[in-house]
């Protein structure tokens, strides 16, 4: 097993993947009727003001350390504001959504053009992925809250063994593109500056990435999460692209996936200005300031902070969803 | 030297054109939209202070607690600060089915069928979940 894990290094994150929807599905069996009854409305003394002014400045924050640790806004949202900020996980999940496809919308045209996000490579996938990913915000605003905040806990951390184990290459051997991919004429071409040539590429396991794009989709659209920490190891590892490319096309793809989820949460109502509005400005403001910090930072030792900061979040999910550390 | 680069597509290049303008718009509505909100000039659905209490609940339980609309209701609710915000978010929640709808005739053009149809399946899709047809349980 190991060895065919080296052999085929996407199937490391092939296997985190369905194994934590493994994990979901039974625990969807446990909790199926486990929802406590929500605590009564209390009157806070807090001014109205202070929580979206809170909301800014962390996701300014949250802005900074998401592009220097190299991961979405989003994954470190949904778990951090619904672990310590007193809004509901569905407007969390909703805002989380609306934070990471603003960023991917703003981010995606500059890759487009410059011909790093592929247009052939992302709309198949994304056909899958939006129409999974409604399928799992429907799923994550009719199950119990507490059986939705356990599963998101499992999955952050699921992502932090990702992010721990998953390897990335820069140009992955495909030796021979396979039969869909050609059918679809998924491949392509651009300038690799580091190296000052033009770099073409193509893509195989096609059938398997589809497949795997369900499962993201369905979690993308559950938790509000974005879905980059999925997308880059399938289409890089999986798939072949090269990792500009599968990071490119990621960031391109959540602006198709999210829209679909993010259509659902707001024909349910669990859209509050309050949060968005405070919490897209904040992300985006932060990611141009992080963008200039990366110049000079030591990019490593940040990413391990946000190693940390998700295990810590999931942790705190995880427990908050079980009811031992409310 | 940079015109030696190899250049993205007709349909790409058409499609990010698109979208960098409606993402930037629909942010730009969302701050100015929000500013007036916060500022108080129109009245709200939703009073600040009572926001505190209600958004801890589940969406579907504040929706029944406040009467704030669903799907497509806000849009008939503009005079209000709060509803004033939802057209930021739905320009950006509807700008990539206005550019699947932009590369429809580029592909026809091409004789493109395989991405056409793909087009067309997405924006099935896409319209499906923004029509507010598909409603889940709520608890």
């Amino acid at each position: 097993m190991l060895t065919r894990i080296k052999k085929y290094p996407g199937a490391l994150s092939l296997l985190i993947i369905v194994v934590c929807c493994i994990l979901m599905s039974g625990a969807v069996f446990v909790y199926a009727s486990m929802e406590p009854a929500p605590p009564p409305p209390t009157v806070s003394d807090t001014a109205w003001w202070v929580w979206p002014l809170g909301l800014f400045v962390f996701t300014f924050v949250l802005g900074i350390v998401a592009v220097l640790g190299g991961v979405g806004g989003g994954v470190l949202y949904v778990p951090i504001v619904s672990g310590f900020f007193p809004f509901h996980l569905d407007f969390v999940r909703a805002t989380g959504l609306l934070v990471a496809l603003s960023t991917a919308l703003a981010a995606g045209p500059g890759l487009l053009k410059r011909n790093l996000a592929s247009l052939r490579l992302s709309m198949p996938l994304a056909l899958i992925a939006s129409a999974a990913a409604i399928a799992g915000a429907m799923i994550g605003l009719a199950l119990p809250t507490n059986l939705v905040q356990t599963l998101l806990g499992a999955t952050i951390l699921g992502i932090v063994f990702i992010l721990l184990l998953a390897k990335k290459s820069d140009f992955p051997n495909v030796p021979k593109p396979d039969a869909l991919s050609s059918a679809l004429g998924i491949m392509g071409i651009y300038h690799e500056e580091s190296l000052g040539k033009d770099i073409e590429w193509h893509v195989h396991r096609t059938p398997q990435a589809l497949f795997l794009f369900v499962v993201i989709g369905l979690m993308a659209g559950m938790f509000g999460l974005g879905a980059g920490w999925a997308n880059v190891p399938v289409l890089n590892l999986l798939m072949g692209a090269p990792l500009k490319v599968s990071v490119a096309s990621s960031v391109f793809l959540l602006s198709i996936t999210d829209t679909a989820a993010a259509w659902v949460f707001i024909n349910k109502g669990a859209v509050l200005p309050l949060m968005v509005v405070p919490s897209i400005v904040g992300v985006m403001l932060g990611s141009r300031i992080g963008v200039r910090i990366l110049a000079t930072a030591k990019p490593k030792a940040i990413k391990w902070m946000v190693i940390g900061l998700l295990f810590l979040s999931g942790l705190r999910s995880l427990l908050k969803g079980l009811g031992i550390w409310n | 030297m940079n015109d030696n680069k190899p250049k993205a597509s007709e349909e790409q290049l058409v499609y990010a054109d698109l979208l960098s303008n409606g993402a930037w718009t629909g942010i730009g509505i969302l701050v100015v939209t929000f500013i007036i909100y916060v500022s108080g000039l129109l009245p709200n659905i939703v009073e600040f202070d009572k926001l505190q209490t209600l958004w801890k609940l589940r969406a579907a339980e504040y929706i029944h607690e406040t009467g704030a609309p669903t799907g497509w209701g806000w849009t008939s609710l503009l005079n209000n600060g709060d509803m004033l915000n939802f057209i930021g978010v739905a320009v950006l929640a509807g700008m990539t089915i206005v550019c699947y709808l932009r590369v429809v005739p580029i592909f026809v053009r091409k004789k493109d069928t395989v991405y056409l149809v793909i087009t067309f399946l997405e924006l099935f899709v896409l319209l499906l979940a923004a029509s507010g047809i598909l409603t889940a349980g709520g608890h």
